[in-house]
Order: C-alpha cells, then sequence, then structure tokens
C-alpha cells in the first residue's frame, strides 16, 4: 500500500517535471510550422534548422564560446582560490570564498544590473567578451563549491608524505593534488558550461543588442511568434544537459557532489 | 600538511587572480550599480552622476508597494509549494537506492539547468490553446474544447514551482542523505507507523533544514525575472521583472538599479533572519 | 509455545545469502546472545525479527503467531539500536514517552509512565533535560528505558554497549542483566563482545557466514563446543590435528593419546583450552616433547608459548602453579583426555 502510494507520488513528480518537456518534443516535430500537439505529421526539419539557418547556427556558435571560454574562466579564479583557502590558514581570505558564492544566491538580476552598469560606466558595453567574463563571476560558485569539496576530500596526510619524499608545494601541487582534485575541477567546469549554456539574464544585459545567444534568440524569437526551432533547441538543450551530467554521474560521484557519503561509506 | 599561515608575500601569489578578477568584476561593478541608483537618469542615454533619492522615492508609491507585496507573496507561495512537494521527495529519494538516486538526479539536474526562457515557453506551449493539456482532455473527453490556460496567476505560479522544485530537492538533499536511518527505524520499533515516523522525527528532526531551505527557495523565487512576463498579466509582474524593464526597455537605469539594491536589501535581511533563526535553534539545544 | 521461534529464515541480498535458513526458538523470559564476527548476519537476524527487514523466505513467530508479514509498528517490541538512534529535537522525557504519545495516551499516564522508567535507570529528574546534553552512559540508559515503555514482548538490543568505554560496558552488562530479570522479558541482545554474551545470557547463538553453529549456555558452549569455530571464537584454545592409527588408537603430535577417539575411527581435531595444558618434565610418560619459544607474564596469569615438533601450543597458568620453564628449555606437555573435545575435521 505505502509503496503504491510512493510510487504513484514520484510518478506524479516524474511527470510534472518531464510533461512541458515532452510537449516541446512533440511541438518540435510538427511537420508543418504550426503550434500543434500531438504532432501533425513528422518531421525533424527544425533540428536541421538549428544548423542550417544562419541566425540559429550563429546563436549556437556563440553559446558554446560563450559557455567554453566563461566554464574554463569560472575555473581559473575558482581553482587558485580553493586550493589557497585549504593550503594556509588567512580566515580574512574567506571573504573572497563568499564574494565568489553570492553572484550566484543573489537574485540573478542584480548581479546582471551590476555588470551592466559596470561595463555601461567603463564604456565597454556590447564588446563579446565581456559576456565571457560576466558568465565566468556570474558561474564561478559552481566549481568554488565543487572543488572545495574535493580539496576537503584529499587527505592532508598525502601531502606530508609527498613531502618526506623531497617534494616542493609545486611538485605536491602537480603530482599529488591536481591529479585529485581533476574530477571535481571537471564536474565543476561541466556545471558552468552546462548553466552558461542556458543563461538568458547576463548574457542579454551584457551583450543582448549585438550578438544573439541561444537563449536571448530563443526569448527573441518567442516575442515575435513562434517557430518550431525554438522547440528543438530546447530539446537539444536538455539532452545535452542530461549527457554532461550522466557523463558526470559515469566517471564520478554525482551524489557525493551533490552531498551524500562517497559510495564506499554507504 | 599543516595547514599554515603565509609566510611570505609570494605565499599569497595564487590568490592574486581570483581576488583581482572578483574585486574588479564583482565587488566594482556592485559599487556601480549601488552608485548609478543615486543617479540622474539622462533621457535617451545613460545617466549623468549626481546624489539624488528621486530613484528611491519613486520606490515609494501604491504602484511598487504593489508589485513588492506581490513579488513577496508570490515567492513565499512558490517555496511553500516547493518545500511541501520537495521535503516528502526527496525523503523517499534517499532511500532508493544509489542508481536510481543518480537517475533523479541527472534528471532534476537538467531541468534545474534550463534556461527561464525556455521554461517559459515550454510551460506557454503546455497550456496553449493549440497544443496544451487541455487538447489531451478533449480527445479524453472530459472537456468539450480546448482552452488556453495562460497567461494568469496560476500558469506563473505552476512555472516557478516547477523551475524552483528541483534547486529545492538538491538544497535538501545533503541533510536528507545524511539523517541516521535508524531515527524512522526507532519510531517504528516504538509503534509508528511510517507515515507517522516521517512527521514525528524527520520533520522535526530537520526543521532548521527545512527553515533554511524555505527561505533560500524564497530567494530563488524572488529572482525569476522571465516567467511572470511570459505567462502571466502585467499585474503578474515581479520586482525582478520591473528591474529588468526598466533597465532594458525604459532604459532608466538609476530606477532599475533603486530597486536592485532594494532587492539586495530584501535578500540580505532574511540570509539574515535565517542565520538569527539557525543561531537561537542551536542556543536552545 | 510461548517465546520467539525462527522458522528457516533466510535472507538473501542479492546473491548474498546474509542468514542461511535459521531455525532457532526461544523460550518466553530467556536472554539470548547472538554472538559472532562482523557480517556473520547477526543483525540482519535481529533486524528481521523485528521486522525491520523481511526475510526471503521462512517465518517468525511471537506466542506460537505468525508475524513474518505484520509491519514493525505493529509488533509490540522494543529495540535499542547501535547508534542508540535518540530522537535529537526531543527531551529524555519525551523521547521515553514518544510511544505513549503517538499512541494518543493522556499526558498524565505518560508522565507516571516516564517518571517510572527514569527511577528505573537511576536518572529521576533529566525529564527536561535535551538528550544532547546526556553523558554516553546516561543516553545508553534512556534508549534502554525508551525500548521499554510499552513494555513490550520481546527486548532487542542491536550491539548496545559498544559506544561505552570498557569499565562503563562492563557495568551496564551486570544492570541490563538484572534489569532483564527483574522484568522478566524475552531479551535478545546482538554482539561481536563473548565476555558481553558470558556475563547476560542465558543461551548465546554463536553465528558465521549466515548459519547457526551452536545454541547453547554460556559454560557449555566454553566447555563443549559443537565445531572448530566455536571452539576458536570463544576464548582462546589450541586446535591440534589428532589421527587414529592402525590399532584404533588416537595419536595427536606422535603421542598416542589413551582415552581419547575420533569418531569414526579417522582424523579429528582436539580442543584444549591453555588453562587445561599442563607441563611436565621432558621425558615423562605419555607427555608431548616441546621446546619453550616464549613466555608471556601478565601478572595473574603466565602464558608458555610451546613448540611441538611445527605446532605451537599455548598453556596458561597461575603466579602460584608457575611452571619452572625458560625460553629454549625443552618441556613435556600434557593432553588429559578429560578436558579434550574431539571435534570432527
Amino acid at each position: 500500500m505505502s509503496s503504491f502510494l510512493r510510487r504513484f507520488y514520484f510518478a506524479l513528480v516524474g511527470l510534472f517535471l518531464a510533461a512541458p518537456l515532452i510537449v516541446v518534443a512533440g511541438v518540435s516535430v510538427n511537420a508543418k510550422q504550426t503550434l500543434a500537439f500531438p504532432p501533425q505529421g513528422f518531421s525533424l526539419a527544425w533540428y536541421a534548422d538549428i544548423f542550417i539557418d544562419t541566425g540559429w547556427r550563429n546563436a549556437l556558435f556563440a553559446s558554446l564560446t560563450l559557455a567554453i571560454l566563461s566554464a574554463a574562466l569560472a575555473v581559473a579564479i575558482a581553482l587558485p582560490l580553493s586550493w589557497f583557502l585549504w593550503r594556509r590558514i588567512a580566515p580574512w581570505a574567506n571573504i573572497f570564498q563568499l564574494l565568489g558564492i553570492a553572484p550566484f544566491t543573489l537574485p540573478p538580476v542584480i548581479t546582471a544590473l551590476g555588470l551592466l552598469t559596470f561595463w555601461a560606466t567603463t564604456g565597454l558595453y556590447g564588446q563579446p567578451w565581456t559576456a565571457v567574463i560576466s558568465h565566468a563571476i556570474f558561474f564561478v560558485t559552481l566549481p568554488l563549491v565543487t572543488l572545495s569539496l574535493g580539496f576537503t576530500a584529499i587527505d592532508r596526510s598525502l601531502v606530508e608524505a609527498a613531502a618526506t619524499m623531497g617534494a616542493d608545494d609545486r611538485t605536491i601541487f602537480r603530482t599529488v593534488v591536481l591529479p585529485l582534485i581533476t574530477p571535481y575541477l571537471v564536474s565543476g567546469y561541466a556545471f558552468a558550461f552546462v548553466l552558461s549554456l542556458n543563461e538568458y539574464i547576463v548574457a542579454y544585459m551584457t551583450v543582448g543588442f549585438t550578438m544573439e545567444t541561444l537563449p536571448i534568440k530563443i526569448f527573441n524569437a518567442l516575442r515575435y511568434g513562434y517557430t518550431p526551432t525554438m522547440a528543438s533547441v530546447t530539446v537539444l538543450f536538455v539532452v545535452l544537459a542530461a549527457v554532461i551530467y550522466s557523463l558526470i554521474a559515469r566517471f564520478g560521484d554525482l551524489l557525493k557532489l551533490l552531498g551524500a557519503n562517497s559510495e564506499e561509506q554507504s | 600538511m599543516r595547514r599554515e599561515a603565509p609566510q611570505r608575500l609570494s605565499d599569497y601569489g595564487p590568490l592574486a587572480f581570483p581576488a583581482i578578477m572578483l574585486t574588479v568584476f564583482f565587488v566594482i561593478p556592485f559599487g556601480t550599480m549601488i552608485a548609478v541608483s543615486f543617479f540622474q537618469r539622462q533621457q535617451g542615454g545613460f545617466y549623468t552622476p549626481a546624489f539624488v533619492f528621486s530613484n528611491y522615492e519613486r520606490f515609494l508609491s501604491l504602484f511598487f508597494a504593489h508589485v513588492l507585496g506581490f513579488s513577496l507573496m508570490l515567492a513565499v507561495l512558490v517555496a511553500v509549494c516547493c518545500v511541501c512537494i520537495g521535503v516528502p521527495f526527496t525523503y523517499l529519494m534517499t532511500k532508493m537506492s544509489r542508481r536510481a538516486q543518480i537517475v533523479w538526479m541527472v534528471a532534476l539536474l537538467s531541468v534545474l539547468s534550463l534556461s527561464e526562457v525556455i521554461i517559459g515557453f515550454a510551460w506557454s506551449t503546455l497550456l496553449s490553446r493549440t497544443a496544451g493539456i487541455t487538447n489531451l482532455l478533449v480527445t479524453l473527453g472530459l472537456m468539450e474544447k480546448a482552452v488556453a490556460l495562460s497567461p494568469g496567476f496560476p500558469a506563473v505560479l505552476t512555472a516557478m514551482v516547477y523551475q524552483a522544485l528541483p534547486y529545492t530537492i538538491l538544497v535538501l538533499y545533503p541533510a536528507l542523505v545524511r539523517l541516521d536511518p535508524t531515527l524512522t527505524e526507532a519510531a517504528r520499533t516504538l509503534g509508528a507507523s511510517p507515515l507517522r515516523a516521517f512527521f514525528t522525527v524527520v520533520v522535526p528532526a530537520l526543521r532548521t533544514t527545512i527553515l533554511a531551505t524555505l527561505i533560500m527557495v524564497f530567494i530563488f523565487a524572488l529572482g525569476s525575472y522571465l516567467l511572470p512576463q511570459i505567462l502571466g498579466r502585467p499585474q503578474h509582474w515581479t520586482l525582478s521583472v520591473l528591474i529588468t524593464d526598466q533597465a532594458i526597455y525604459q532604459s532608466n537605469m538609476p530606477f532599475a538599479a533603486a530597486m536592485a539594491v532594494f532587492l539586495v536589501l530584501v535578500t540580505l535581511g532574511m540570509v539574515a533572519l535565517t542565520l538569527f533563526a539557525g543561531r537561537k535553534r542551536e542556543e536552545s539545544t | 509455545m510461548s517465546g520467539l521461534t525462527l522458522d528457516t529464515v533466510r535472507k538473501d541480498f542479492g546473491s548474498f545469502t546474509a542468514v542461511n535458513d535459521v531455525q532457532l526458538s526461544v523460550p518466553h523470559g530467556t536472554f539470548v546472545c547472538m554472538l559472532g564476527p562482523s557480517g556473520c548476519g547477526k543483525t540482519t537476524l535481529l533486524r528481521m525479527i523485528a521486522g525491520l527487514d523481511l526475510p526471503t523466505s521462512g517465518r517468525v513467530l511471537l506466542d506460537g503467531e505468525d508475524i513474518t508479514a505484520v509491519p514493525t509498528h505493529k509488533r509490540n517490541l522494543g529495540m535499542v539500536f547501535q547508534s542508540l538512534a535518540l530522537f535529537p529535537h526531543l527531551t529524555v522525557g519525551e523521547n521515553i514517552a514518544y510511544p505513549l504519545r503517538i499512541r494518543g495516551a493522556p499526558r498524565e499516564e505518560q508522565s507516571k509512565r516516564v517518571d517510572e522508567l527514569l527511577s528505573m535507570i537511576h536518572l529521576t529528574g533529566y525529564a527536561d533535560r535535551p538528550v544532547a546534553k546526556l553523558s554516553g552512559g546516561q543516553r545508553q540508559r534512556v534508549a534502554i528505558a525508551r525500548a521499554l515503555t510499552r513494555s513490550p514482548k520481546l527486548f532487542l538490543l542491536d550491539e548496545p554497549l559498544s559506544a561505552l568505554d570498557a569499565k562503563l560496558r562492563e557495568a551496564m552488562q551486570v544492570e541490563l542483566r538484572q534489569l532483564q530479570q527483574q522484568l522478566g522479558i524475552t531479551t535478545i541482545v546482538v554482539t561481536h563482545d563473548q565476555r558481553e554474551a558470558m556475563t547476560m545470557a542465558d543461551t548465546v547463538v554463536v553465528m558465521n557466514k549466515g548459519e547457526i553453529r551452536q545454541a547453547a549456555s554460556p559454560m557449555e558452549i566454553y566447555r563443549r563446543p559443537a565445531d572448530t569455530f566455536v571452539a576458536d571464537f570463544i576464548g582462546s584454545t589450541n586446535l591440534i590435528d589428532m589421527e587414529t592409527d592402525s590399532a584404533g588408537r588416537a595419536v595427536a603430535l606422535g603421542q598416542i593419546i589413551p582415552g581419547l577417539s575420533a569418531p569414526g575411527g579417522g582424523k579429528a581435531i582436539i580442543s584444549i583450552r591453555p588453562e587445561d595444558v599442563h607441563l611436565t618434565a621432558p621425558g615423562s610418560d605419555g607427555a608431548i616433547l616441546g621446546t619453550v619459544t616464549f613466555v608471556r607474564d601478565l601478572g595473574g596469569t603466565i602464558e608458555t608459548f610451546i613448540d611441538c615438533s611445527g605446532k605451537q601450543i599455548i598453556a596458561v597458568s597461575t603466579p602460584r602453579a608457575r611452571p619452572d620453564v625458560s625460553v629454549g628449555q625443552p618441556v613435556g606437555v600434557v593432553l588429559d583426555p578429560d578436558v579434550c573435545v574431539v571435534l570432527s575435521t
């Protein structure tokens, strides 16, 4: 009885999460440019459109470039910071940890507006690279959290052992710390990458008038009417996110990253 | 390895790049925004430096009081819905096999990553007249004619719960997965049915976590900037929507900044309240 | 039958069999200790008695009634968990009153029962304390009291004393046993500590690899172990290979041991406790010749390690009967057939 109730509850939540995506997936294979569900006819043309239509292709390219670069920059900021906080006793340096977590915790419009006024004041407003920095700052929280978690998981006696064998700080970092931290580095990058790909408001407020990322393109298209390509892009994004998170789960300990005890313990 | 205080200046080396980046591109922009909130708006352009309170004064109108009230009410409602759905869900999820948990987590993360644009688009499709859920009901013979369920308040609320639910579950997960499973087992050996054990042991034992989650989801929902715009009518617009609107479409950055500063204050007030509640609870035990 | 009966109870986790067709009958009012190395299935067995795990097959009967499918909260039992599982959000009194509260018992009844139980565990006046403020021994007592609130038919304890230090643990063992005798409640304790089992139990159940190897009184288990596992697991023992020669006499370590015989006349194993090994002058009649390799003087006892043609024998004696030996000396080892237990290989 209670087992049935539990299943029913999970099915309900699952349906709630999946329903809009199922409809969008259905809409994306409509043969004609109509917003109809169940779909009328079947066509993958709207998926091809993402790559054929210049506007969509450029937006896809812009989004990917932005996500690849900003996630890399976010990791480049987070790695030395979390390493320093792990290696040194410097309580005041925790302020930077807080600064790294704030952009993502505050309502996104605030970070977006802050960056908008900043780029406008410095006269750099609209330059494509400002979006890379903006996203890196906005998403630095993610690698910062995964890396901090990763560092606390490193047994400090391993580092001591390396030191007794004659390794200096730099060598220890390269030969012991970095290999152990790599899974957390990769997942931090992946989280930042996926979220950057999907981000709208910061990108819109910083470079919205000069370039189009996919979310901006979808929103603009949404305001002027409907095109099934929006649906196919949505499906593409969901699939991409699911694939990336599955890879993290496949090659790392996803549940531990999310706060569970590690696999061996449970 | 012993953690030690930095000895020489070069020990601070690794801190330099992150510190510079975060200061220049977060602290300074934040400061700029606060400064701009006191600036004078310039028609057709950006703004001119000044020190005026007019942007804040404008905020003290009945209209904005309504917007603020509605934003807070909506965020509270979203937070309550998400926690009510999320606590039992997360609790039951932690009882599943690791494999099943991973599958759910991948799904939840994927939904969480979705852009608000995409969530708005997906729900507006689901709630539309031509491709929406009502078509299904018509097919099943439960309804006569398909209708549009958006725009409207239920549409805004549903989509915002959709957006915030995965976040809620992820925030609850660490505390619930680490909850000592023998607590509920003990309750059962003492005569409590599983449902009773959940309400008399799990929920009270986690009340601090649940309170903190409520507030975090509240802040998260306060930040929703597109869903009320896509799925609601103008009277359903929230503070975040208005800030975006003022900054982008009305080009009134000083006013947008003033509202953003206010939003920060509300958010920080909430965080302070959480910390305060947490501390008070710690003192009492 | 009154009491608890386990009828071919089995638990599989995938291809791993945690509990393998266990038969056990525990008469009403008995104190049983389930003893075994970690992973032997004793905790799984206890959880199945509690209804926290369901058996793959077999039945659990309480007072003749099949309770296999009865959910935990409908079995009238009390359980003390290894983690104690005291509810952190409740006070001592609220923890103890929990079973009554969820049953909707009146407040007066609750507080009366809490007072009774607190005085039983010598913690009168602690009702309003938060459980976090208690010492380890006090928490232990509260967990025990809470399990007894409903006057259960069955009292189950899973490694209840493992978190306590050695001194407190021994005191609690005595206390627990006295409490059980006073209440006359059927009690099952899971432990890996044999001293604990010997102190408390009417019946010790020794388990290994999901099976019960022996269930008997502590003295019987010690004096007449059923097999080499039990002999070796309970206390320390010397296990010596024994053969039967062509004349049908028992031979161990090259010496004929009169009075012993292997079942069926083949090979067997002799178990002899170190305190039963008698040392004598080398070359004495019937003694096995060995060489002393190490002497450990522990003050209260003296352990002598003897090498008998490659086999190590340990003899324990008291200081009053201190053997006159030193390392490197030859010595005679006597295996008295009266104290030897012959076990099948």
